[in-house]
């Protein structure tokens, strides 16, 4: 086993840890954004395609790369957006209060 | 290293960063959006990063920097279009079609190294930790990519919800399991070459559709969580593929998110994952089932009663189920709800985890029609509280209300469920007395609190809230 190797293993074995300890805390209310959040990070795939991009010299090879960058930069712009136009929905109760309690308080 | 590679990586260790400090903030919906943009910076970094690299490599040719520059275009418009119009009933299909293209870029990812290698370095001379990681991307993103799409049609109703299951189903899944192996097998030891990928590829995308198609439409929040996690896994594997230390650890939190969620949805929904996989019970529908009579008597209210126990409760709580988003009536039921605020009443809701399609989905369903999320409670929550409750409203949930759920010796036996018979009284919006997901009986309708309001959940709240006009100004 090279030292390559393991130094990812390591990397790979903490993040999970990481994830697990992050993710946890997420309450309920949260789960939907935080699975469409998080399948925007797996768009980080992104960034392999990219890296294999440039060893691409094939008709296959450049077949290849269209297809897994459509994909991958899909899954990362739509991810995002989606998720932001789901977190911006959520809000407190909008200041209503003054109309709906303006009738009752006429007490002297 | 030199300074170059030095700036490279740190600045992927920045966005690894962003990744975990905007996971961390979705611990509250006042940061989450906030957490939610800080990632996707991350994203933006690791993004521009890798284009500084390209240009400062000089490797790649001219067809291939049009090649993905026509993919990223593509496809960044395609996600953004989709992500712009998508409702969010149809969330959960998005959320499959998003796992379904992150995991087939990573399978493309292995098949294209693959490619590159060949020639230059022989096959039997590459590591075994390549080929192997090789092996597994290809495996586990191929099975994430059709299994995705054949989860995301079902949701859509382009595939039937029902379990397809047909009688030589488990045969032809055993020999692709055994092709799938033994071309992984030969091609991590060093032989075979592009042709086992292929084999190996053709495999995983049968074992996908075959492995989705039984399972119901029902045990979909399990099955997106599930097939979440496998695309986490395939990237990471990619990574490893690759040395990318972003698809490592980007893969890996997202294996890590996937892999709490499915832990969580099936234990919601009582049912172990080996069951679900394995598939061919149910659909979850109510609607589908078809309707019998419980047997005991059951009590009916009228809208005008109904209007009056909740124009005079001082705690009201609400139990959404999926009936309702079926229904679409969320934004008459958070009207209601409002109108009942404003009248003095407090209100919440009871969210059980598999009120949905996929996990958290009816949160978001009433986050869209104006519920405060601060009024929106879960299990754990909202239980303590049906002791005080004067009237909770059950609208389109049915198992997750089950007391029978409390006694061992039937299929929903030590499903956690919402308290809801501990209220002083219970109203039920339902179509019919017709059987839940469980194909059993809910006693809840059978206690004498409980009254039933038959009828569409959008219709009966519809009148609802015309008859509350009458006891509220």
């Amino acid at each position: 086993m090279t030292l390559l190797l393991f130094a990812d293993i390591t990397i790979f074995v903490l993040s999970v840890l990481v994830g697990f300890e992050v993710i946890s805390k997420v309450p309920a209310t949260l789960h939907t954004p935080l699975m469409s959040g998080s399948n925007a990070i797996h768009g980080v795939v992104v960034v392999g395609v990219m890296v294999l991009a440039a060893y691409a010299n094939s008709a296959l090879g450049y077949g290849l790369v269209l297809i897994a960058a459509a994909f991958a930069a899909m899954n990362a712009v739509g991810g995002y957006v989606v998720t932001d136009r789901m977190l911006e929905m959520f809000k407190v109760r909008p200041a209503r209060l003054a109309s709906s309690e303006s009738p009752t308080v006429d007490e002297p | 290293m030199t300074g170059f590679e030095t700036a490279v990586h740190v600045l992927y260790l920045a966005a690894a960063v962003c990744f975990i400090l905007g996971l961390h903030k979705m611990t509250s919906p006042l940061s989450a959006r906030g957490g939610n943009r800080l990632s996707a910076a991350g994203m933006i970094v690791a993004v521009l990063t890798t284009l500084v690299v390209l240009a400062h490599d000089h490797v790649i040719t001219g067809v291939g920097t049009g090649m993905l520059a026509i993919g990223l275009a593509l496809g960044a418009a395609a996600g953004l279009m989709t992500a712009r119009r998508v409702k969010m009933t149809a969330m959960p299909q998005l959320v499959s079609l998003f796992n379904a293209v992150g995991g087939g870029a990573a399978a493309l990812i292995a098949f294209s190294d693959a490619i590159s290698h060949t020639g230059s370095v022989p096959l039997s001379a590459q590591p075994v930790s390549t080929t192997l990681t090789t092996v597994l991307d290809l495996l586990i993103g191929g099975i994430t990519f059709s299994g995705s799409l054949i989860a995301g049609g079902k949701l859509a109703g382009i595939v039937p919800g029902r379990p397809l299951t047909f009688r030589a189903g488990r045969a032809i899944n055993l020999v692709l399991a055994l092709v799938a192996t033994a071309a992984a097998v030969t091609y991590t030891t060093g032989h075979g070459g592009v042709t086992m990928l292929v084999l190996l590829c053709l495999a995983a995308l049968g074992l996908g559709v075959l492995a989705t198609l039984p399972i119901g439409g029902a045990d979909m929040p399990v099955v997106i969580s599930l097939l979440n996690a496998f695309t986490g896994t395939a990237v990471a594997m990619a990574g490893f593929v690759i040395h990318s230390t972003p698809l490592i650890i980007g893969g890996a939190l997202v294996g890590a998110a996937g892999g709490i969620l499915t832990q969580l949805m099936a234990k919601a929904m009582n049912r172990s994952l080996v069951a679900i996989i394995a598939g061919g019970f149910g659909t979850g529908d109510e609607q589908s089932t078809v309707a019998l009579t419980a047997g005991g008597p059951v009590r009916e209210v009228t809208v005008d009663d109904a209007c009056l126990q909740l124009a005079y409760a001082t705690k009201v709580v609400i139990v959404p189920g999926y009936g309702l988003a079926a229904a679409q009536g969320q934004h008459e039921l958070v009207e209601l709800a409002q109108g009942l605020t404003d009248h003095g009443v407090e209100v919440s809701y009871g969210i059980h985890p598999v009120a949905g399609r996929m996990p958290g989905h009816m949160n978001v369903l009433l986050a869209e029609a104006n519920a405060p999320y601060d009024e929106l409670k879960d299990l754990e929550e909202i239980n303590p509280q049906f002791a005080t409750t004067d009237v909770v409203l059950v609208v389109g949930a049915n198992d997750v209300t089950n007391p029978a759920a409390r006694r061992i010796g039937n299929p929903v036996s030590g499903m956690p469920i919402l308290d809801v018979d501990k209220a002083k009284s219970i109203i039920v919006i339902k179509r019919s007395l017709g059987h839940g997901y469980a194909g059993i009986d809910n006693e809840l309708y059978l206690n004498p609190r409980t009254a039933m309001l038959f009828g569409d959940a959008k219709a009966a709240l519809s009148s609802l809230l015309t008859g509350l006009h009458a006891y509220i100004t």
